[in-house]
């Protein structure tokens, strides 16, 4: 493969230019003190500006987005972006906007903001809204301490978060980050939260329930109103990670099943592009309880149209950012939602759910199905049929690779063996969905075949499959430099 | 599509949803509308706002508006790179990894230090990560902060420890606006996990970093630099005076205004810390073949494998920034950071020269600054941002608006986008509205640099 930008560089070429420096000069000196100084320069490259566009362009043609091809990555939401939300988001009316501007200067932004906050509010079947949370795992955070904050108000310091065990990580992770215990919870028979473990998991030191539904098996927990009552009736609050929202827009709404808060994955259900790994956003909107507790700012709308920054929340959790949050993604955000409306909102939980659907009857009869009932968005099989070849669930997700489709989610989540999590998207056209069982088909195929095949997969990638223990066991985490 | 599930309608799929939950009407949303529409709505909206560029802007404060050059997009708007997930089959993410792992060296070669994760969401959660990661490091249960940090990154600290973590105690600056020593030396005990100090701090003032690490060290704590990556083109670099965790807001690196984001926080780290290092991490390797390759590594600290015993919870970054940084620092070379930054340094200490020289304003810090500096106005500066503005400026930044007693210091900050002209006009306005004010009563005396935090 070919070479990092510090092998394509050579001393002394440059990309930049730099207007003429025209006020006086001054010793360096006196600028800064020589003790303060750097003195040996950072060795970043040193490429033309036709050299840094070809590594980079280079980069990208060894790169896959969901521009590139199908994406069914579970739980992650892999839907097309359209383009008109890049040339919004870049217009320099937001793009170029400082955070402290004077109020007056910013009042389409803080518009959109009020504006957005009210969508996702009505979306969520709940009130108040924060646009502060940077992502997904940030929004799940800001809405722990939400619970920790209304506790304290009520003299409680209950101490557990009750989590089913088919949680995605980062809840776990996130209530230990809020000071929380996490509690887990099996599931039952048919995939959803076992009504019984929940019971006897329920005392008074139950600070809440973070659910995700439906949920990581792609399945709709039927109980979700008892479970509701359950949580409640023991003085705790439900948390609703939106991960898998992309199922039920204009269908079913988190407050009306119950949850007390709920975060939306912007670069999930609303299309903001995931940029390889981010920025998302991760906006909570709560019920109206917690409505006070919420970081500030919040937008207000004045009587006369304006809108400002209100600071003055003496009850607020505080900041959980700098500044208001991921504002050119939430624009992106907004362009979308706006597009759509709330017909449009709905045809694509509708489409997402049937695609899904469609998917899972045309690889069914090749993999176990750990739950026979209707899937939502996504569903999960196993790959445990697969064993009888000696082929696991990594060794077909590689195989996928050279049939030109990015494989679903692997080993995900923990309670199916071999798990494969697929999650087509609404975007996808059935040639698309068809192409993609087709993949799906032949590489089963060929595992029954030659399963060497597969394990030695991929064979049309820029690199062959890749040593991840070497990686770990000796760290190689920056380009090493020859010595001078 | 519906025949070959077997399902009359789609209504049939969602039949596991209960009839009590069911959202039995529209969304009060506004009906759809089309493309081009969108575009109106979105562009009236964003014409109802000033871009900094619309005027003469010395805004900065943690954000700062220096030229993002046009490889800048052209690279981060491949779609290959935008619409990609996180790189979870690295075989088919080959050119994103690479990215993240020519962004690590990048952010190691400019703070001295060995070891730099892929990417967090900001300056502010960065700071709370590397005072988590302190604390598991050390097994000690405080932070020291500076009051030169930057006071939207302490008021997220200070949200997040109240539940987990390290409790963080503020050490005041001093009248003269820098992080006394002494004061440092008073806060720290044997249960102090980290001493966290910014360079240059909140008001520009240059620091004594190694005096800090060694004060930290001898402790047994940790020393953590906040920084404006920029900066360490002219700069020492954190590894140098001692720092074990460098962290900091690198929207100055390619990244646009954006009203408060999407931007970059980065940390990097001595090499003891590596296994307890928050976020993702790009690694060379090979594959079957010997080839040459990279991957997401030491994954065993992240969230997805080791759940409530995970170092953070993050799992969504901002690799797209981190990339935008990368692409401009190859812009800028190893010849143009150090321009770059010697610029604005020229360009700020020309404007504060001449700032500082008019009746009633005085320099606070006193010493050298980057950048950015702080200057005592004979009036208030939220007064004197807001008469400039209707001149075509946005004068600076207001301290008080976190610093009580600091109501009269205006924060200004100089990129290489400010003219000379410029500069002298606005010495010109500022000078002409502080002698129209001069015939008022007069302003505040000078104050010690507050500490209490006004908003949110």
């Amino acid at each position: 493969m070919a070479e990092t930008i510090f092998e394509r560089s050579r001393p002394g070429r440059r990309a930049f230019s730099l207007p003429a420096c025209d006020v006086p000069e001054r010793p360096l000196d006196e600028l800064v003190p020589a003790e303060q100084r750097r003195t040996t320069p950072a060795r970043l490259p040193e490429v033309s500006e036709l050299e840094l566009v070809r590594h980079f362009t280079e980069l990208s043609t060894l790169n896959y987005g969901i521009d590139s091809g199908p994406y069914p990555l579970g739980s992650c939401t892999m839907k097309y972006n359209p383009k008109v939300n890049e040339r919004v988001a870049a217009l320099e009316g937001f793009s170029g906007l400082h955070p402290y501007e004077p109020e007056a200067l910013v009042q389409g932004a803080l518009e959109l903001m009020h504006t957005l906050e009210g969508w996702l509010a009505e979306i969520a079947g709940l009130s108040q809204t924060t646009l502060q949370p940077a992502a997904g795992a940030h929004g799940e955070l800001t809405g722990l301490l939400l619970i920790r904050a209304y506790h304290e108000a009520h003299g409680r310091a209950p101490r557990k978060i009750v989590i089913p065990d088919t949680a995605h990580g980062t809840n776990p992770a996130s209530v230990v980050m809020a000071g929380y215990e996490p509690l887990a919870v099996r599931s039952d028979a048919r995939g959803g939260i076992d009504m019984d473990e929940l019971r006897a998991a329920t005392s008074e030191d139950l600070a809440g329930l973070m659910l995700t539904n439906p949920n990581t098996l792609g399945l709709f927990d039927e109980h979700i109103v008892e479970i509701a009552q359950v949580v409640h009736d023991a003085g705790g609050l439900l948390y609703y990670d939106g991960a898998n929202a992309n199922a039920v827009l204009g269908i079913s709404r988190a407050g009306d099943m119950g949850f007390d808060i709920v975060h939306f994955n912007t670069h999930k259900t609303f299309s903001t592009p995931h940029g390889g790994g981010g920025p998302g956003a991760g906006p909570i909107v709560v019920r109206d309880t917690l409505a006070p507790f919420l970081p500030a700012p919040v937008v207000v709308a004045e009587a006369d149209g304006r809108y400002r920054l209100d600071y003055d929340r003496p009850q607020s959790i505080g900041r959980v950012r700098s500044f208001y949050g991921n504002f050119g993604v939430l624009v992106r955000a907004y362009a979308y939602i706006r597009a759509l409306g709330a017909d449009g909102l709905a045809h694509v939980s509708e489409a997402a759910v049937l695609n899904a659907n469609y998917v899972l009857e045309g690889i069914r009869d090749l993999f176990d199905v750990p739950y026979e009932r209707r899937c939502m968005h996504e569903f999960v099989v196993s790959g445990d049929p697969l064993k009888q070849h000696g082929v696991k669930v990594m060794d077909l997700a590689k195989r996928l690779l050279d049939y030109g489709v990015h494989p679903p989610t692997t080993y995900f989540p923990l309670i199916v063996s071999e798990a494969l999590m697929i999650e087509p998207t609404e975007t996808e056209s059935k040639e698309s969905l068809d192409a993609l069982i087709g993949a799906l088909r032949e590489a089963v195929a060929d595992a029954a075949r030659d399963p060497e095949l597969l394990h030695s997969a991929p064979h049309t990638m820029p690199v062959r499959r890749l040593d991840e223990v070497r990686a770990a066991r000796q760290p190689v985490l920056r380009h090493q430099f020859a010595p001078e | 599509m519906l025949a070959a599930v077997g399902a009359a309608s789609v209504e049939e799929l969602l039949a596991d949803i209960p009839a009590e939950v069911r959202l039995r009407r529209p969304l009060d949303l506004p009906a759809g509308v089309a493309e081009s529409e969108v575009f109106e709505e979105l562009r009236a909206l964003a014409a109802r706002n000033q871009p900094a560029s619309a005027l003469v802007s010395f805004l900065g404060a943690g954000a700062y508006d220096h030229y993002v050059p046009a490889v800048v997009d052209a690279v981060t708007s491949r779609s290959e790179f935008m619409t990609a997930y996180t790189p979870y089959q690295p075989e088919r993410s080959q050119g994103l990894l690479r990215a993240i792992f020519e962004y690590q060296t990048v952010i190691c070669e400019l703070t001295g230090l060995p070891v730099s994760n892929a990417s967090l969401y900001d300056g502010a959660t960065a700071l709370t990560e590397a005072t988590l990661l302190a604390g598991a490091s050390t097994r000690r249960g405080g932070v020291v902060v500076s009051a030169g940090v930057h006071p939207e990154y302490r008021q997220v600290l200070a949200t997040t420890s109240n539940a987990h973590g390290p409790r963080p105690v503020e050490v005041a600056l001093s009248g003269r606006g820098y992080t006394p020593l002494e004061s440092l030396a008073a806060a720290v005990d044997g249960d102090t996990a980290a001493v966290v100090v910014q360079q240059p701090n909140f008001l520009g003032g240059l620091e004594e970093m190694a005096a800090a690490a060694q004060l930290a060290h001898d402790a047994g704590a940790l020393f953590v630099a906040v920084v404006d990556p920029l900066s360490l083109g002219l700069l020492k670099p954190p590894g140098e005076y001692g720092a074990d965790i460098a962290i900091g807001e690198a929207q100055s690196l390619g990244n646009y205004l954006s009203f408060g984001g999407p931007y970059l926080g980065f940390m990097a780290v001595a090499e003891p810390l590596l296994r307890r290092l928050p976020g993702r991490i790009a690694g060379e390797t090979v594959d079957t073949e010997g080839k040459r390759g990279y991957v997401l590594t030491l994954q065993t600290r992240e969230q997805h494998i080791r759940r409530e015993r995970a170092t953070s919870n993050i799992c969504s970054n901002h690799a797209l920034n981190a990339l935008a940084a990368l692409v401009y620092l190859s812009w800028l070379g190893q010849e143009g950071l150090p321009e770059l930054s010697l610029h604005c340094a020229r360009k700020a200490a020309y404007l504060r020269e001449r700032l500082a020289a008019l009746p009633g304003v005085e320099p606070l810090p006193e010493g050298p600054v980057f950048r950015e500096f702080g200057l005592r106005l004979p009036v208030p500066a939220s007064q004197l941002i807001e008469a400039l503005v209707p001149q075509g400026y946005l004068a600076g930044v207001d301290a008080g608006r976190w610093f009580s007693g600091l109501d009269d210091v205006l924060l200004v900050a100089v990129t290489e986008r400010r003219t000379r002209a410029q500069l002298d006009a606005f010495v010109e306005a500022v000078a002409t509205y502080l002698a129209g004010e001069g015939k008022r009563p007069a302003g505040q005396g000078k104050r010690a640099a507050g500490e209490g935090t006004r908003r949110g």
